[in-house]
């Protein structure tokens, strides 16, 4: 054997790096808009196939090994799934679209009435049934490195440390991978392009041994089948409970395993997929399977006696000296067990953030869920810290059971376990009647029974329990054994544990299910969900709404930052025929807000957060009974009716503004009149006295040059005055030449604080800048811009009424659109001025007494529009705040 | 709320839509039943070595399913994509076009 281990491990570093490039790629990409084939259904397939682990990649050849043709059972339950997909697969992915449900936790506790009882419940268990799966992982990484190190002198002596370096590099990795920022949509594009590399090394990696070993080591499938019927595994020893029990717990762990949830549900991006994945995933695992058994065959006849049958994927290679083929063999398995570590954690790092911490946190902290602030940081970090704690356990799982078990049992233990949450996931798609207190009694008995007859004995003789305990069952109660409840023995463990956990599971959330009464928000959901391709909108959660726009744009800030938020608030107003970024709280507007926010922190605590800003409290049973019999009544036109409606509604509403917009612009146009008159008016009376006391003759030079310079200056206040007056006129009747030409932008907000530093220059003026962001060049007229960021700074130094004045300014940069918002800190814009700030002589009640004409707002709202761009009032920000918006080229047909 | 009265009887092209997400539905079931089938062989009572042939024949039950499932998957594509006009997906959209 030549393989160093030094290289073997830099070709684990440098294939790492790799796949870090192709995430950060993808999400470049994706960031960019143009992520067409990263939505392809080849890679949505690809992805799934995160359900081969190392389990696969070693352990089915150890399975098969022992048990022969069982290891197969783990393929065809999932195999039966996707065929079926359009029995469950496909009302699940509709229902994860329509609710933005974020994890397998955040689907029940949003079906049970967005309990988050509920959705701690899941959330433990799959944290609990992750464990052995993710010290599997190790374990086998682990042995696949002693493989070639044991080979090398020395060896290697201490596993456990191997163990703990590759836990360590995972979870840093995960960390890297997963939770660089807080997508709202949670939605990884880079993590599933890089499993989807993943999964095509390893199943080449397999094909390629199994090739190998079929045509290579044997002489053929006719020489396989031969040597099959001379093996040791030639009589398939089946056991027929095992046979059904595995292929159940099988097709239950692709629906429920959190990590399967979340790229087969959480990360789809078109129902159509699933068409695809419907025969392309069951290929992708036959072609997985097809040479398992012949490698465990020729493995078993040509290997020494008593080498592990969980390795023989990479021994055999090695054995018969194919150096290169051993070591795409490892990367292969590497592949398969970094890929379930990445998205496994990740998920389950979601549930934990989302269903424990965050709740726990808005709870405990003064003000509750309506004190402001960025929950982003607070989401990411909890993300890391569990994605820490998660491999943590898994290593603690490794080094208690001890590392030594078969591969496979230790997967059938996390199986069985995710399976308990399979009862209340299908009764909450298919039975209306099924509640919260049914699916936690189920859950709750499920993860019991779990736990004592198979987690805690996993650990082995002399591990958790004792001896006696497992002979005779705790205090002597025979009917407690774990290995055999109620004195039925006759089943294997992992059976008997399957058995008890899903029948009393099951038992108990239908008994409980009809037993209780459901509250009326479960019973919404029940409908929503159980009906969810009827495509009837239904009651909506808020029937009574109230709550104001502001605080709710401050809260969903905190959620989906400052950006979506906006565009969020101002897509909604727009849609509802208004102006800016406050739309109406209707109902309608406050349920896909929940949504969107569900969409980042989960259905439970979106929930708890609007119930805190709304008003006029959550759906009640009347209201139930209510929209029921109404629905039938005007089952017929209602649907016509509505749409009348709501579009008469949004006439009104614009007519009414437009209306208002009317009345204003007469008083306005008088007010201009007579505002004109007056600011004529003043400069015109001192130049006329000063000229008159100047003909009078009789003052002194002194006093004459004096005279003559008030005079020169008022004279200069009425010209700019006019000035001011004839640019608007020229801008308004869109008649301005503009100069274009080719800018930075960042010369250019810098030419403009700079030229507005004589403002207020006594103050200490603090401007925020990320230079290295403004880095954007321009196609404008740059005088003009420049002129429109003068004004806002002046307005700010101006204005701005904190003690430390300090103005923050963002440039962003997308889809060919420029946007710079100027905040500051000072106490801002009441809200019932904002509408009039960019009017003629709209001078706000003056608190600095800073005289101005009040012109300045209307030239720039005036030369923005000129320049194919806008600028507005950004509400919500803790201080004035304004957003200029401009294209990166302005439009040709307006260039002179 | 929307009216939902779907007809009784359907024209021949609806009709066949319906049928063929019954063989949809009814797909997994007929696989079930055949991976199941070894059982009553009951292989480990026989004295012969039943694993080749066991082997050969769930692979090719496996083959022809996913054959089955490619046939429906490509003649159910129409379907699912007329239905997708949910408001969720609206919603979704909004996030992403922005």
């Amino acid at each position: 054997m030549t393989v160093s281990f030094n290289i073997l491990v830099a070709g684990c570093l440098t294939y790492v790096i790799l796949l870090f490039g192709v995430a950060w790629a993808a999400e470049r990409r994706a960031l960019r808009g143009r992520d067409g084939w990263l939505r392809s259904p080849v890679v949505y397939t690809l992805s799934l196939s995160i359900y081969c682990t190392a389990w696969t990649f070693y352990g089915a050849v150890g399975n098969a090994a022992r048990s022969g043709l069982e290891f197969l059972t783990i393929y065809l339950g999932p195999t039966l799934v996707l065929v079926g997909w359009w029995l469950v697969v496909r009302k699940l992915v509709r229902i994860g679209r329509a609710e933005r449900i974020t994890s397998i936790a955040d689907l029940i506790s949003s079906r049970y009435g967005k309990s988050n009882l509920v959705g701690v419940i899941v959330a433990v268990l799959s944290v609990l049934a992750a464990t052995p799966y993710i010290a599997l992982q190790l374990q086998s990484v682990t042995l696949s490195f002693s493989v070639f190190a044991d080979t090398a002198p020395g060896g290697l002596q201490d596993r456990g440390a191997t163990a703990l370096w590759v836990a360590g590099g995972l979870a840093l990795f995960t960390i890297l991978f997963g939770t660089r920022y807080l997508d709202a949509n949670e939605r990884h594009h880079g993590v599933v392009m890089a499993i989807a590399v993943e999964a095509v090394v390893k199943l080449v990696a397999l094909v390629a041994v199994g090739v190998f070993v079929v045509w290579g080591v044997a002489d053929g499938i006719g020489d396989i089948l031969a040597r099959i019927e001379t093996s040791p595994i030639a009589d398939w020893p089946m056991q027929p409970g095992r046979w059904i029990g595995l292929t159940f717990a099988s097709a239950a762990a692709i629906l429920t395993l959190p990590r399967m949830f979340q790229v087969m549900v959480v990360e789809n991006q078109d129902e159509r997929h699933l068409a695809t994945a419907s025969w392309a995933f069951p290929l992708y695992l036959f072609l997985m399977s097809l040479f398992v058994l012949p490698i465990a065959v020729v493995g078993l006849q040509t290997m020494p006696e008593g080498s592990n049958p969980d390795l023989f994927v990479l021994t055999l290679p090695l054995a018969e000296g194919q150096g290169k083929l051993a070591v795409l063999a490892f990367l292969g398995g590497f592949s398969s067990a970094t890929s379930m570590v990445i998205v496994a954690s990740i998920a389950l790092a979601t549930m934990v953030s989302n269903h424990i911490v965050t709740p726990l946190w808005l709870g405990l902290r003064p003000g509750g869920a309506r004190a402001r602030g960025d929950l982003r940081g607070l989401v990411l970090m909890t993300r890391r810290l569990a994605i820490a704690g998660i491999l943590a356990l898994g290593y603690g799982y490794y080094r208690l059971s001890g590392g030594g078990a078969a591969l496979a049992s230790i997967g059938l233990i996390a199986f069985v376990g995710v399976a308990q949450t399979l009862p209340a996931m299908l009764g909450g798609l298919f039975w209306r009647g099924a509640t919260r207190t049914g699916a936690a009694a189920g859950l709750l008995t499920g993860l019991a029974v779990w736990l004592y007859t198979l987690f805690l004995p996993s650990f082995g003789a002399g591990g958790l329990y004792s001896d006696a305990l497992m002979a005779d069952g705790p205090f002597g109660w025979g009917w407690a054994n774990p290995r055999a409840l109620f004195g039925i023995t006759g089943l294997d463990p992992t059976m008997h544990a399957l058995f008890w956990a899903t029948v009393l599971n099951t038992g108990m959330f239908l008994g409980v299910s009809l037993a209780t009464f459901p509250r009326p928000i479960e019973r919404l959901q029940g409908l929503a969900f159980v009906r969810v391709f009827d495509e009837e909108p239904g009651a909506r959660s808020w029937p009574r709404a109230k709550a104001e726009a502001e605080d709710l744009l401050a809260l969903a800030q905190g959620i989906l930052g400052t950006d979506e938020a906006l565009t969020f608030f101002g897509q909604a107003a727009a849609r509802q025929g208004k102006a800016g970024y406050l739309p109406e709280t209707t109902p309608d507007f406050i349920d896909r807000l929940e949504r969107t926010l569900a969409g980042s922190v989960g259905s439970a605590t979106a929930h708890a957060m609007m119930a805190q800003f709304v008003v006029g409290a959550a759906v009640s049973a009347q209201d139930l009974m209510a929209v029921a019999s109404e629905a039938q009544q005007i089952l017929e036109y209602s649907s016509q009716i509505e749409a009348k409606s709501e579009e008469l509604a949004r006439t009104a509403r614009a007519l009414g503004e437009a209306n208002d917009k009317l009345r204003d612009l007469g008083v306005q146009k008088d007010a201009f009149l007579s505002q004109v008159s007056h600011e004529l008016r003043t400069p015109m009376t001192s130049i006329r006295a000063f000229s008159e006391i100047l003909r009078g003759g009789s003052v002194s030079d002194a006093e004459r040059s004096k005279y003559a310079g008030v005079i020169h200056d008022e004279a200069i206040r009425l010209t700019r005055l006019l000035d001011d007056l004839l640019d608007l006129s020229v801008l308004e009747n869109r008649t301005v030449q503009l100069s274009l030409s080719v800018g930075n932008l960042q010369d250019l907000i810098g030419r403009a604080v700079q030229m507005a530093g004589h403002v207020r220059a006594d103050r200490d003026f603090a401007v925020l800048r990320d230079t290295h962001r403004e880095f954007v060049p321009v196609v404008t007229d740059a005088d003009r811009l420049v002129q429109v960021l003068i004004n806002l700074i002046s307005n700010a130094r101006k204005y701005c009424d904190a003690d430390r004045p300090a103005l923050r300014i963002v440039v962003r940069e997308r889809r060919g659109r420029i946007t710079i918002d100027l905040i500051d800190n000072g106490s801002g814009i009441p809200r019932g001025e904002q509408d009039r700030i960019f009017d003629k002589f709209a001078r706000l009640e003056d608190r600095t007494g800073a005289g101005g004409a009040g012109l300045g707002l209307a030239i720039c709202r005036e030369i923005m529009i000129n320049l194919g761009g806008s600028v507005s009032y950004l509400p919500g920000q803790g201080g004035a705040a304004f957003r200029v918006s401009l294209p990166v080229r302005i439009g040709a047909k307006r260039a002179a | 709320m929307k009216a939902r009265a779907s007809p009784v009887f359907l024209a021949r092209k609806g009709y066949r839509a319906r049928r063929l997400t019954d063989a949809a539905r009814l797909l997994p079931v007929a696989g079930l039943l055949l991976f199941l089938v070894p059982i009553l062989w009951q292989p480990a009572a026989t004295p012969a070595g039943d694993t080749a042939a066991g082997w050969v024949y769930l692979f090719s039950v496996w083959a022809g399913l996913i054959a089955l499932a490619f046939l429906l998957s490509r003649r159910l594509m129409p379907l699912v994509t007329r239905d997708d006009g949910d408001p969720g997906a609206d919603a979704a959209g909004d996030g992403e076009d922005a």
